[in-house]
Formats: C-alpha cells, structure tokens, sequence
C-alpha cells in the first residue's frame, strides 16, 4: 500500500439482497486530501458510504483503512478503526434525548479515560469550533437544521479523527450555510490536516471543497470517471458525466412531441 | 490529527514516549511558553493559569506568545490548553498573542471565536412544592380542556359525516373494524375466559362454606355482563388499539403528513381520526357481548368441575336473576370505553411532539389515559345505575 493512501478500495461490489447496486468499484482516498463521491440520486453513493464506514460490508472486494481490511477485521480491530474515523450523517442523526453538550462527549467517554471536566472542555472547543458556542445545553429538537449539522461535525470531530466521512453535508441548507459549511471542511482539512470523504451532489460544493471526485454512473452500475472537478470538466470522459458536471437533463431542446410515451402499469 | 507533515505520523511512535512540556521564559514584558512533546488528549497536560500566577515576575508580564519549534504532533488537548490561556489572557487583561502560534492553530483559535458565545442557561425549575404542586395542576386542567376541546372537534367531525358534508375514508373505517374485531377476538377471548374461571373460582370458595354453591352461575353472569366484560376488553383494547392509534398518528405528525393533510384543506379530524374513532366505536360493544359469552364458559367450566353443577342447573340459575337491563349497562359501558379508546389514542397521536422518542412517549401516553379514564368512567356509570336503581 502507497504511503500517501489512507483507504484502499479493491475491486467493490456493492448488493441489497441479490440486487448489484455497484461492481468493480477500485480507487484510493489519499491522506490529507478531500475525495468526494458524486452521482445521481439512487447511484449508490450512501451505499458506498455505508461500506466505507462499516456499516455494511462488501459482497465481493476489499477496503483497506491505513492497510487493515475492514471487512475481515475482528470486533478489537474494528474498534480501533472506529476510533480513527469520524462521520456526519445526511439528517445530523444528533441522539435526541441528549444535549447537544452530551451528543459531544459520548464519544470521548466511550473512548477516552478523560475525567469529567476535561471532557467538557473539550466538548466546549467542538462546539465553539462549528460555531454553537453556549449551545450545550440545548436538545436537538430546539436548534435548526443546519445547526444540527454543525453539531453533528463537533461530534465527528470530538475524537480529532483521521478521516472524516460526510454524507450529503449541504441536503437541505440554504446556499449561504451551505457555503460556510464547506468553509468549515476547508477549515478543519487544513488545520489538522484530516483526510476527508464527502458524499455529494451538490456541484456548487463539489467544486468549492473537492481535490478529487469520483463519479458513479447509475446506468453502468460501475465508477466512470475519477479526477479533479476541473479535469473531469474541461475533458469528461463520457457523456453522464460532462451532463452531471453541466447540469444539463441532455434533451433540453427536444420537442415534447419526441419525448418517450408515458409508462402505464397493469393494474 | 494534527500532525503538521507526512512524515511525522512515521515518527509519531517514536514521539509518543514524549511527554508534553510546557516552558517559560520572559522577554521584555511579554511570558513566552514554549511548547513541546506530543500533546495527545490522553496525555496529561499542565495547568496554564497554575504555571503563569507561579512565575516569579508575573505582575511585570503583559503579554502572553507562544514558541512551538518543539512542538509534536497535536490534536485537541492543545487547542484545550491555548483557549483556556487565552480565557486566562482576557480574565487579567493579558495581550494573548495568536500571531506567534503556527497558522494552523492560530486559525482554529479565531474559528472558536468567530461566533460570540450565547447564554443559554435553561432557567432554573421551581423548586417550591407548592409551586411545582399548582404547575402540575395547571398542566393536568389544560390537558383536561384540550381533550374537551379535541372531544368536541370529533362531534363536529361526525356531525358533518351525517349532513354528508364530509367524505370518511370507508378503507381506513374498515381497516380498524377488521383489526378491533376479528383481529382482537383471540385476546378478548383468552382474557374473559380467564376472568370468568376466576370468578367462579372465588365464587366457588365463598359461597360453597354458605351452602349457595348454585349462586356462582348467578356471580359469574352478573359480574361478566354488568362490569367485568365491559372493563377487560376496554383495558385490552386501550393497551392494544389505543397505543396504536397514537403512534400512527404520532408518526404520521413527525413525518409532517398532518401538515400536508392541512395545507390541502382537509381535516386530519375527518380524514385520519373520524374512521379510527368510528370504528373502535362500533366493535366495542360487541366485543364486549362476545366476551360475556366467553366468560360466562369459563365460568360454567369450574363450576361444573368443582361444584358438580349440571350444565342446566348453572344456566338455569344465571339466566333467572339476570335482568335485560344488566346487560344494556354492560354493552352500554363498552360502547363509552370505545369512544374513550379512539379520542384518547387519536388526541395523544395528534399531540405528539416532534423528537425521536415522542412517538413512544404519545403511545404510553394514550394507554394510560385510556386506562384511567375507563376506570373513572366505570365508577360514574355504576353510581348513576344505582341511582336510577338500574
């Protein structure tokens, strides 16, 4: 394994039952820099995510975190690994019978021996570091949505991990929180230096925050293209991606008279 | 995290064994610290304000800077210690110099004060008994009134199903007769069978020593058809089909179908709650006249095992006594536990809050209303019966 590689993903097949949501999916996350997954909605991107993290392993392949397979590993070793990444999910998923201040420190507390008030100060820097600073004793249900996923961040980071997984950070955030969110990625990436994995398809984002970007083509049911943004969209290298990259549905221009009949369906 | 290179998680073994070390030395009227080894949260790390009052000069000290040519790899434990000299620096009125930190650190320092700190301290709840004692009250008669009030919005609602002013939805009507009839039948059963054996059971013991063993038929048909049936099925069906109304609607609340319902111009009433309440409604009383039948078996059973009663003897001597007023009170109670069922479960629903666990909340909720209320409903109807000598 490169030394500069953080997780290693050979030759992935991703299922839900018999079904192939992706195949022969092989790419490198470097260390230090920020990779996005980006595709269409029902490509498979979260799925990707879910494998990456460990919540659902691989029907066929391998993803090695720093050179360990996470599929294989036994319960020790994938706690060790757990301890090393962080994750912030689509919705938050803050716990919400705890306070944000508590929704911070579970992690500390589940693996660190750090006594009660460094704990909290602790807990204080992540939330003053995503902006929520004086929010710790509130619930999630009386912040809005964009803070939930700020305070989510401060409990992806309340480990300082070495990768950070995102998925969809901008879902449903207002173009302006959106921006600061990716402000605050570029932020963290580049003070402490952490590898970062979003899921995205927001192409404003992408743009802004990705080094490299890998697409998932819905139709090949495979990876189709990986590379900066600004390469894939000065050369795409097929014709989903230079769409997905120019927002453009393809057929714009074609009379209504030419579009495919609608579906019908027995009923 | 934090460390500054490639090349130094190579050496962050090695480093580990170095412990984290803090220095002071003066220059002019500025304390610089310098930091060294590898700050890790679960290396111990120095007090600051200890290390700074301890220092011989200090009253000469104005400015607090940073050396960090010796600084390890880093993570959270020194951003911990630099906010808390920092707090120090604003506390004594020290100049706190960022400037001398590497950029990285200075900039996730001024991230940290980039948004001022709010006050959001939860004001402190009443203490006083009496205080908490009238909030509660307060709470308890607002509840009281929103039922009333949610009670009076179903009647509306059913009023208009009668001026045909409304369309119900006849699926989810049926949907509910389907599951509180045929689908409750094998717990009604089970439950009234053995509430009718153990009256018997006591009946047997009681009246045996009096010599008027034949009176357990009379004990059991009374007890079935004027309280026991009525309660046991309206406390099934409350934990059963109360429960479950209110996490249905509860989850429909959360998932923002209520608003939806809303936003279209129709009622939630009419729409979710008419053909819930409706249908538990009308099964319940015949649950109830099913479940008298049941228990009254049960009864009969034990009766002929243990009192050597004849099949006939047992219902020759329940249907004697027995008046048809006995039984339209019994069914008469199950059809007001039904309507308490529906409005309880449907209500609780409809107030479900908007967390993760409000949905369990308004279940439990709606189970414990119900329950009560069917309790406290009993005891009104027993005492105007006796009233009005029925």
């Amino acid at each position: 394994m490169d030394e500069a590689t953080c997780i290693e993903i050979r030759d992935l097949t991703m299922m839900y039952g018999k079904r192939v949501i992706m195949r022969d999916l092989s790419f490198d996350v470097r260390r230090g820099e920020i990779f996005v997954v980006m595709g269409g909605s029902g490509s498979g991107k979260s799925t990707l995510l879910k494998h990456l993290i460990g919540l659902k392993r691989p029907a066929e392949g391998t993803i090695l975190f720093e050179g360990e397979d996470f599929g294989a590993a036994d319960d020790e070793a994938r706690r060790g690994i757990l301890r090393r990444i962080g994750v912030t999910y689509q919705n938050g998923a803050l716990w919400s019978g705890l306070t944000l201040a508590e929704n911070v420190a579970l992690p500390l507390e589940e693996f660190t021996t750090l006594g009660a008030e460094a704990v909290a100060e602790v807990v204080s820097l992540k939330l003053a570091l995503v902006g929520l600073r004086g929010f710790e004793p509130l619930y999630p249900a009386e912040i809005s949505g964009g803070m939930r996923k700020r305070a989510s961040l401060a409990r992806a980071i309340a480990l300082d991990p070495e990768v950070l997984f995102f998925d969809e950070p901008s879902s449903g955030l207002d173009p302006i929180t959106a921006s600061r969110l990716d402000d605050l990625i570029l932020r963290i990436r580049g003070s402490f230096g952490t590898t970062i994995v979003v899921v995205s398809h927001d192409l404003a984002s992408i743009s802004k925050i990705a080094d490299r970007a890998l697409f998932l083509d819905i139709e090949q049911k495979t990876m189709t293209a990986l590379g900066s943004p600004a390469d894939l969209r000065t050369n795409p290298p097929s014709e989903e991606v230079h769409r997905f990259l120019t927002r453009s549905s393809g057929d714009r221009d074609t009379p209504a008279s030419e579009h495919p009949p609608a579906r019908t369906y027995p009923t | 995290m934090g460390a500054p290179s490639g090349d130094a998680r190579a050496a962050e073994a090695d480093d580990a064994a170095t412990p984290v070390q803090v220095d002071l030395r003066q220059e002019d009227d500025a304390l610089i610290a310098s930091l060294a080894g590898v700050w890790n949260l679960e290396n111990p790390t120095p007090s600051f304000d200890g290390l700074v009052e301890s220092w011989p000069s200090r009253p000469t000290v104005e400015a607090i800077a940073f050396d960090t040519a010796e600084l390890g790899t880093w993570d959270s434990s020194l951003l911990v210690f630099l906010l808390r000299s920092r707090d120090f620096c604003d506390a004594h009125g020290l100049d706190f110099r960022s400037e001398t930190l590497p950029e990285n650190i200075g900039s996730l320092l001024e991230l940290t004060g980039a948004v001022p700190e709010r006050d959001l301290e939860r004001p402190e709840s009443e203490t006083s008994f009496l205080a908490r004692l009238g909030a509660r009250g307060q709470t308890s008669f607002e509840g009281f009134l929103a039922s009333i009030a949610f009670t009076g919005e179903v009647a509306e609602s059913v009023f208009r199903l009668l001026r045909g002013r409304i369309r119900m939805r006849w699926r989810d009507f049926w949907v509910v007769v389907q599951s509180n009839g045929a689908g409750a039948l094998p717990i009604v059963t089970l439950i009234s069978f053995l509430v009718g054996l153990i009256i018997a059971f006591l009946g047997a013991v009681v009246l045996r020593r009096l010599g008027a063993g034949y009176y357990v038929s009379y004990l059991v048909g009374y007890g079935m058809l004027r309280e026991m049936a009525a309660l046991m099925t309206g406390i099934i069906m409350a934990g059963r089909t109360g429960a479950a109304f209110a996490a249905e609607l509860g989850s429909m609340k959360i998932t923002e179908e209520l608003d939806a319902l809303r936003t279209l111009g129709v009622s939630p009433i009419d729409h979710l709650v008419l053909p819930r309440v409706l249908g538990i409604f009308l099964m319940m009383p015949l649950l109830t006249i099913y479940s008298v039948f049941v228990g009254i078996l049960g009864g009969l059973i034990v009766s002929v095992a243990l009192l050597d009663l004849s099949a006939t003897q047992f219902i020759g001597g329940l249907l004697t006594p027995l008046t048809l007023s006995d039984g339209v009170l019994g069914v008469f109670k199950g059809t007001v536990f039904g309507l308490i069922i529906g409005i309880s479960g449907c209500m609780r629903g409809m107030q479900t809050g908007s967390d993760a666990g409000a949905v369990g909340r308004a279940a439990t909720s709606a189970v414990v209303t119900g329950i009560t209320s069917i309790v406290v409903a009993t005891a009104v109807i027993d005492w105007l019966a006796a009233l009005l000598e029925v």
